[in-house]
């Protein structure tokens, strides 16, 4: 019975959805009150019948019921009750019903704390989410319903994917998908500013700190996805440029830009019709990552199950909310007028320099993702674009990047000197050349490239120090600091964190391959390894090979390490890799395969220095991101009397 | 003003490009197999282990092959509309049980009723592979001859057994 | 020329500058980058090349895989069900190696007409065969089917 009410509850959302993607923007165009307050509890009540119905699949999870047949498919009687929950969302189905479930989420959120909003403006934000909710809900009631029936019930169900019974997966895609459906706001905001014809300031403010968490959602989940893959994948990798990462890159790059032009136009009220595009671009570029994870156009190793039919799916919606979105643009945006004009060296110009390197790395992300579809279109064969190529692209556009990001933050509006920001950078540059001399003498066998990726990443880090020392010098008392500040300050430092952990791994990581029997000692990057014994282990849903390792460095024992070899009930073979995890650098052991009739295993000794720095940048990334959103000033709307000449116009 | 233009061009480009990726997946191999003979298989019997199927002992009348496996759900979706044309229209229908057990399989075919005329049991999936088989449920017209007639990826729908699957079955028999 | 102009001109003419390097740069990357997918069946047709990078997909063929006791060096064929191709990996397998699995390997061959592989990649899910190896497959049939029973008809 539950989860035919689940079914239920999916279509009294949908007509929801319905009634808030039409009656909210009908009652805006006719300027009728009552039709636009329809809005909120619209979005309140689909949220309810979302949420109520995602119960329902969880209930189904943790209780067995194997007559839902998406429950049959990936659970059984075994799995333990954490992995229970988050097989929700090990598949397509689920995993979508936890994104309606977000995105209606985020309607709720921008519902509640829009009240200081002029009402016309919360109702057409609020339709378009509302349309974007329809689109995804009747995908999910439609073509991947999670509660079709398998009746009679099995008796037992198959099994969840064994890489997916794990801590990250649990976490990895319910932050991810928040960043994605987050950016619908940014989406929801330029489209209702398209539709009042008030391209001003005004929306940007409203919209930043939804960007902003939107992001910080965004870079954890990518973040954590990498951590996953690094531990779980058993091959060490922390980024493979495969389709599907790139997919969720694209936004992630997209997001950062757009996160630095709504700061100019809001303050500057310069770059808007840029901001707007952005602001479509991101969310599309989110749709195109759905598109590419579950209509299976392109061969990834994470994909769900190919379906055309989802993929015509999904592609449909895309043109529809994106291509109607840029039919508006194309229409209004030429009535916007610019703002004041701009010195060559300002910090405007240096935000421009930076938007364009992460759009210029956007597009080469999506021409390397895309080129295999190009070529098959085209007859030139069934080809893959290898990670070479995004490594090379990456780096040249992303260099430049990372040397301008101090100067940013010290540069004035408007215009200013080189002279006079590099008064203040002086002693940053000296500390980071000290730091890549030092890192240089410590590791003789560091090639160039790394030094200077040192050299940058510590460049960023002590430049950022110095806006710090600028604003303790400058300002006054009480407002040394904005909430705004200290969140970019800690995102940029993250961007250094990340750039020396990308550096140093990727130049001094240690990976070995070898044969071992038990008793034998491998030398790893100074330190030796010694296979002690296998052992059996078992686990609850699955038997195993364990390993015990000891890592030692001039015949002391450091740790022991017990990486498994597992072969789940339901017949996948599993490497469970073991890893020795330390802020400067990570013991990653992982039992290959028996060789030589189980006498001998091949096994993989990594030594990663610095990776965790990677993770550690990222999260940074994301507290910056976050406290950035709680700055005061952008929930006041913006008064006439504004003391900068406001670079915008009201049309209409 | 053309400039405000320029972001359309490049989705509707881009759009191209992914449209064209759509159903180039597993629906390509429609062309590659069908016309041509059937490949070669042998497998047991699922009911009766002893019994042997191959390529020669099915030909002479035209059939559907259907794969299914008992942990598929959308093999369930179209179970009764198969059984109903075995039953009411005379389709010789055959399952390939694929990547299945038999006790789980002959389990479920109790429960769901057994239409089918043959079952070739192929639990390692290699008559599957054969077929270029991606996921179950997938069906194949063969005619009186052998030769692959047509394909279908997904479960069948009464549309799809009417206007596709019965006319070639029909049209197919001697 | 007012400054004004002048200076959005400079900036224009520098935007332009930089994506037509970036555009360049793109498009000598993405062709040193893009490896090519062939099956068994045209690797042996002579179609594959000999001094590049490439794909081969296929299945693992059944009883093909052998490990060689002393190194990690490892052994199998891939087939198309038409024509198989040796390759040689050295190094660990993916966990979802399996004789009659499909794996995607890429390297390049050799002077022996073997494929040396320096990555092999199998999928996720069991029961998914990648696109390209199930079209191989397809493929590799049709052309069995065309030549090996031409009486039949």
């Amino acid at each position: 019975m539950l989860p035919e009410i689940g079914q239920v509850a999916l279509i009294l959302a949908l007509l929801l959805a319905v009634i808030q993607a039409v009656i909210p923007l009908v009652g805006a165009q006719l300027n009728r009150e009552p039709l636009m307050l329809l809005a909120r509890p619209a979005a309140y009540g689909q949220f309810a019948f979302l949420l109520f119905a995602f119960a329902i699949l969880v209930e189904g999870f943790v209780t067995q019921d194997f007559s839902i047949a998406y429950v049959a498919q990936n659970s059984n009687l075994q799995l333990p009750m954490h992995y229970r929950v988050s097989a929700v969302w090990g598949a397509h189905e689920g995993s979508l019903l936890l994104w309606v479930l977000m995105l209606s989420g985020w309607t709720v959120a921008l519902a509640l704390f829009s009240k200081a909003l002029p009402l016309p403006f919360v109702a057409r934000a609020l339709g378009t989410m509302g349309i974007i909710s329809v689109g995804f809900v009747s995908f999910t009631a439609i073509s991947s319903n999670p509660f079709l029936r398998h009746v009679p019930a099995l008796a037992d169900g198959n099994d969840l994917n064994p890489l997916l019974q794990d801590f990250g997966l649990i976490v990895h895609p319910p932050m991810l998908y928040m960043g994605y459906v987050g950016f619908a706001v940014a989406f929801a905001f330029a489209v209702a500013a398209l539709l009042d014809g008030r391209i001003d300031r005004q929306w940007v403010r409203w919209s930043r700190p939804w960007t902003n968490v939107a992001w910080g959602f965004l870079t954890v989940g990518i973040a954590l996805g990498s951590w996953w893959a690094y531990y779980e994948l058993g091959w060490g990798g922390w980024w493979f440029w495969d389709p599907v990462e790139n997919a969720s890159f694209m936004p992630w790059l997209v997001g950062a830009a757009l996160i630095h032009s709504q700061a100019v136009t809001e303050k500057r009220g310069t770059f808007g019709a840029w901001t707007l595009l952005l602001a479509i671009s991101a969310f599309s570029l989110s749709l195109l990552g759905a598109f590419l994870v579950r209509s299976g156009v392109v061969t990834s190793v994470h994909a769900f199950a190919s379906d055309p039919e989802r993929g015509m799916f999904i592609l449909t919606f895309l043109v529809i909310v994106t291509g109607g979105a840029l039919i508006l643009y194309a229409i209004r945006a030429p009535k916007l007028i610019g703002g004041p004009p701009v010195g060559l060296f300002s910090r405007e110009s240096l935000l421009l320099a930076n938007n364009i390197l992460l759009t210029v790395a956007c597009a080469m992300v999506l021409l390397g993702t895309l080129y295999p579809l190009v070529a098959e279109a085209m007859g030139w064969g069934k080809v893959s674009v290898g990670p070479p190529y995004f490594g090379l692209m990456f780096f040249v556009l992303m260099a430049p990047l990372v040397w301008l990001i101090p100067l940013g933050a010290l540069t004035r509006w408007q215009s200013d000197s080189l002279p006079n920001v590099w008064l203040w950078l002086r002693s940053a540059a000296a500390l980071a050349a000290v730091a890549a001399a030092i890192a240089w003498v410590a590791q003789r066998e560091l090639p160039i490239k790394a030094v200077l990726a040192i050299a940058a990443g510590a460049w960023v880090v002590f430049g950022t120090a110095a806006f710090l020392r600028r604003r303790w010098k400058t300002a006054a008392r009480g407002q040394r600091l904005s909430a705004e500040m200290l969140g970019m300050t800690l995102a940029h430092i993250g961007v250094g964190m990340f750039v020396v952990g990308v550096a140093v791994t990727e130049s001094l990581n240690v990976e070995r391959d070898v044969r071992m029997t038990p008793g034998d000692t491998v030398e790893v990057a100074g330190y030796q390894v010694r296979f002690v014994k296998l052992r059996p282990y078992d686990g609850p849903n699955f038997h195993a090979d364990e390993g015990v390792f000891e890592i030692m460095k001039n015949g002391v024992v450091l740790s022991e390490q017990h990486p498994q070899k597992r072969q789940y009930l339901r017949g996948q073979v599993m490497t469970e890799a073991a890893i020795d995890a330390g802020f400067f650098a990570d013991f990653y052991i992982a039992l290959g395969e028996p060789i030589d009739g189980g006498n001998a295993w091949a096994v993989r000794l990594y030594y990663k220095p610095m990776i965790r720095w990677i993770w550690l940048g990222a999260l940074l990334m994301m507290f910056g991101a976050f406290i950035a959103a709680t700055e005061r000033r952008l929930r006041q709307t913006v008064r006439e009397e504004s003391p900068l000449p406001a670079g915008a116009a009201v049309v209409n | 003003m053309l400039r405000a233009l320029i972001p359309l061009a490049v989705f509707v480009l881009i759009g191209l490009v992914l449209w064209s990726g759509i159903g180039k997946d597993p629906r390509i191999l429609e062309s590659q197999l069908i016309g041509q003979p059937a490949p070669a298989f042998s497998a047991p019997e699922l009911r009766d282990p002893n019994r042997t199927h191959n390529n020669a002992s099915l030909t002479g009348k035209p059939y559907l092959l259907n794969v299914f496996a008992s942990w598929c759900p959308t093999c369930r979706v179209e179970h009764p509309i198969l059984a109903r044309y075995a039953r009411e229209n005379g389709l010789r229908l055959v399952g390939l049980n694929w990547k299945d057990e038999s006790a789980a399989a002959l389990q479920w075919l109790q429960r769901f009723g057994d239409p089918y005329a043959d079952i070739l049991y192929d639990p390692s999936g290699r008559i599957g592979i054969d077929f270029g088989v991606t996921a179950a449920p997938e069906s194949f017209v063969i005619g009186a001859d052998g030769v692959v007639l047509y394909k279908h990826i997904g479960a069948l729908t009464e549309d799809d057994m009417q206007n596709k699957v019965m006319p070639l079955i029909q049209g197919g028999s001697p | 020329m007012n400054p004004l102009r002048k200076r959005r001109l400079v900036l224009v003419g520098l935007l332009l500058l930089g994506i037509g390097s970036a555009t360049a740069l793109a498009l000598t990357a993405l062709s040193d980058n893009v490896n090519h997918f062939y099956s068994p069946s045209a690797v042996l047709a002579g179609e594959a090349p000999t001094a590049r990078n490439f794909r081969l997909g296929g299945v693992v063929l059944e009883g093909s895989s052998k490990r060689d006791g002393s190194s990690l060096l490892a052994s199998f064929a891939v087939t198309d069900r038409f024509k198989e191709v040796k390759v040689h990996y050295e190094g660990i397998l993916p966990d979802l190696f399996k004789e009659g699995q499909s794996v995607i390997a890429t390297g390049q061959l050799d002077q022996n007409g073997v494929f040396v592989a320096h990555e092999v990649l199998a999928k996720h899910d069991e029961n998914y065969m990648p696109a390209e190896v199930a079209d191989a497959i397809a493929k590799g049939k049709a052309q069995a089917g065309q030549t090996a029973e031409p009486k039949s008809y």
